[in-house]
C-alpha cells in the first residue's frame, strides 16, 4: 500500500475523493484484494445504517421539540459573551445578568417537570424505576443521589397512592421523580430537583405546559415541581397537601 | 425566522441523535437540549455557515456533558440491587445493528455516525467533534472495525470490555 494510507481507503469507500485520486485508488484496489473487501464492508455499514434510520427523517416530530424555547445553559460561548457585555457595562449590568439567569433557570423547572411527566405518565410497564413496595430504600437512594433529605407525601387522603419512583437527569444534576395515581388510573408526579443557588424561596407558580399542568415552587436547596393532566384548581388542592406535608 | 431554519432540520438531528443513543426518548431528549441550545445562542452562528454542522457540534457538546451524568447513574445502579432495565420499545429489526452500535465507544460511535449516516466530510466531522482530522480517520478505522468485528460475531462482550 505504498502510495496510500488506509485513509485513502476510507475516503475512497465515503466517496470524498477527487476525480483523481478516485481513479488510482480504484486501479490500486483492482489488486489488493484484502483491501477492497474492507472497502465493501465499509460501505455496506454506511447503506445498513442509512436504511436502518432514514425512515426516522419521515417520521413525526414530537410537539416538546418544535416547540423548544432557548435555554441559557453554562456554556463557554455564553461565559465569553457575558464577560465581554460585562466590561462593556460593567458590574451592575453582570449582577442584573445573574439576576435574569436565575430567573430563567426557574422557569426551566415547570417544563423539564412536564417533560418528565409527560415522558413517564403514560409507561404501562415502567413508570417508575422503584415501586412504592420498597419505599424506604426508594426515599435513601434518591435522597442520597441528591444529596439532600427527601420526604415522599402521602396523598391517600387526596385519593392518589404512591406508586414509586425513579431517577432522572436533570439540567443540572440528578433529579428525582415520585409518581402517584389514583383509582381512576390518573397520575401526578412530584418532581424534584437540587439548586445551586443561595437559599431561597418562592410562592407556588403556575405554568401550564401543553396538555400538563404544574405547579412549581422553590424551597431552600429544592425545587419543586407537582405535574399532572388535570385543572388547575384540583392540581392547586393537591399542591397544597404536598407542601404543608413537607414544610411541616 | 432563524427558528424555521433550524426546526427544518429537526428530523436529521432526531435520525442522528437515535442512532447515537439507541433509545427513543434518550434521542428526543437530547434533540431537545441541542435545539434550546442552538435557539439561546442562535446570534454566534455565522450566516453562510453550515447551520447542520453547527447543530452537530451543539449536540455533541450537549451528548458528552450526558454522558458524563449517565456514567454517574450507571455506576450508582449497579451499585443497587433490583432496579428494573430501560424499556425496549423499538422494533425487532432494529435492534442487531442498533445494538452492536451500542457495544461501540462513544467517541467511536459519533464518528462512524457524522460520516456513515450523516455524510459528512471528514473536515466538518473534525470540527463538530473540535478533534484533528487525523483523530476522526483513526477513530473511524477502529470504529468500523469494530462494528465488523461485533456484527460477524467475533467480538465477545469481555474482549470488548478489555479494549475500551
Amino acid at each position: 500500500m505504498s502510495n496510500f494510507t488506509e485513509a485513502d481507503l476510507h475516503a475512497y469507500a465515503d466517496g470524498q475523493l477527487d476525480d483523481a485520486r478516485r481513479v488510482q485508488v480504484e486501479a490500486y484496489l483492482a489488486h489488493d484484494a484484502a483491501a477492497a473487501e474492507s472497502v465493501r464492508v465499509w460501505r455496506e455499514q454506511n447503506e445498513a445504517l442509512r436504511a436502518l434510520y432514514n425512515p426516522l427523517l419521515n417520521a413525526p416530530v414530537p410537539q416538546r421539540l418544535l416547540a423548544a424555547r432557548p435555554s441559557r445553559g453554562r456554556w463557554p460561548y455564553y461565559a465569553l459573551a457575558a464577560g465581554a457585555m460585562a466590561m462593556s457595562f460593567g458590574l451592575g449590568w453582570m449582577a442584573q445578568s445573574y439576576r435574569a439567569d436565575r430567573f430563567v433557570e426557574a422557569a426551566a423547572l415547570p417544563r423539564r417537570a412536564a417533560v418528565a411527566y409527560a415522558v413517564y405518565a403514560p409507561e404501562v410497564r415502567h413508570p417508575v424505576e422503584v415501586g412504592a413496595d420498597q419505599q424506604d430504600h426508594l426515599v435513601k437512594w434518591l435522597s442520597k443521589r441528591l444529596g439532600n433529605e427527601l420526604k415522599v407525601p402521602l396523598l391517600t387522603q387526596q385519593g392518589f397512592d404512591l406508586v414509586g419512583g425513579r431517577l432522572l437527569p436533570g439540567g443540572k444534576g440528578p433529579v428525582a421523580q415520585f409518581m402517584y395515581q389514583d383509582a381512576k388510573g390518573q397520575r401526578i408526579t412530584l418532581y424534584v430537583s437540587v439548586r445551586d443557588a443561595e437559599l431561597r424561596e418562592t410562592a407556588f407558580r403556575f405554568s401550564q405546559e401543553d396538555k400538563v399542568a404544574v405547579f412549581y415552587w422553590i424551597d431552600g436547596k429544592l425545587g419543586y415541581a407537582l405535574s399532572g393532566e388535570m385543572d388547575r384548581a384540583s392540581l392547586l388542592a393537591v399542591a397544597t397537601v404536598v407542601y404543608r406535608q413537607l414544610n411541616p | 425566522m432563524e427558528s424555521a431554519q433550524i426546526v427544518a432540520l429537526v428530523p436529521r438531528l432526531r435520525r442522528y441523535a437515535r442512532a447515537l443513543t439507541g433509545d427513543s426518548h434518550r434521542a428526543d431528549d437530547l434533540v431537545q437540549d441541542t435545539l434550546e441550545r442552538a435557539l439561546a445562542k442562535f446570534y454566534l452562528w455565522r450566516h453562510g455557515s453550515d447551520l447542520r454542522a453547527w447543530l452537530f457540534t451543539i449536540m455533541h457538546n450537549v451528548f458528552v456533558n450526558q454522558l458524563k451524568a449517565r456514567r454517574e447513574l450507571a455506576l450508582d445502579e449497579a451499585l443497587e440491587q433490583g432496579l428494573p432495565s430501560a424499556p425496549q420499545s423499538d422494533p425487532l429489526e432494529l435492534r442487531d445493528l442498533d445494538a452492536a452500535l451500542r457495544r461501540l465507544p462513544p467517541e467511536q460511535r459519533e464518528v462512524l455516525l457524522l460520516v456513515g449516516l450523516e455524510q459528512l466530510s471528514y473536515a466538518e466531522v473534525s470540527k463538530a467533534l473540535s478533534i484533528p482530522v487525523g483523530t476522526v480517520m483513526s477513530r473511524l478505522s477502529r470504529g468500523r472495525e469494530r462494528l465488523r468485528l461485533v456484527m460477524s460475531g467475533t467480538a465477545t462482550a469481555t474482549n470488548l470490555k478489555v479494549v475500551k
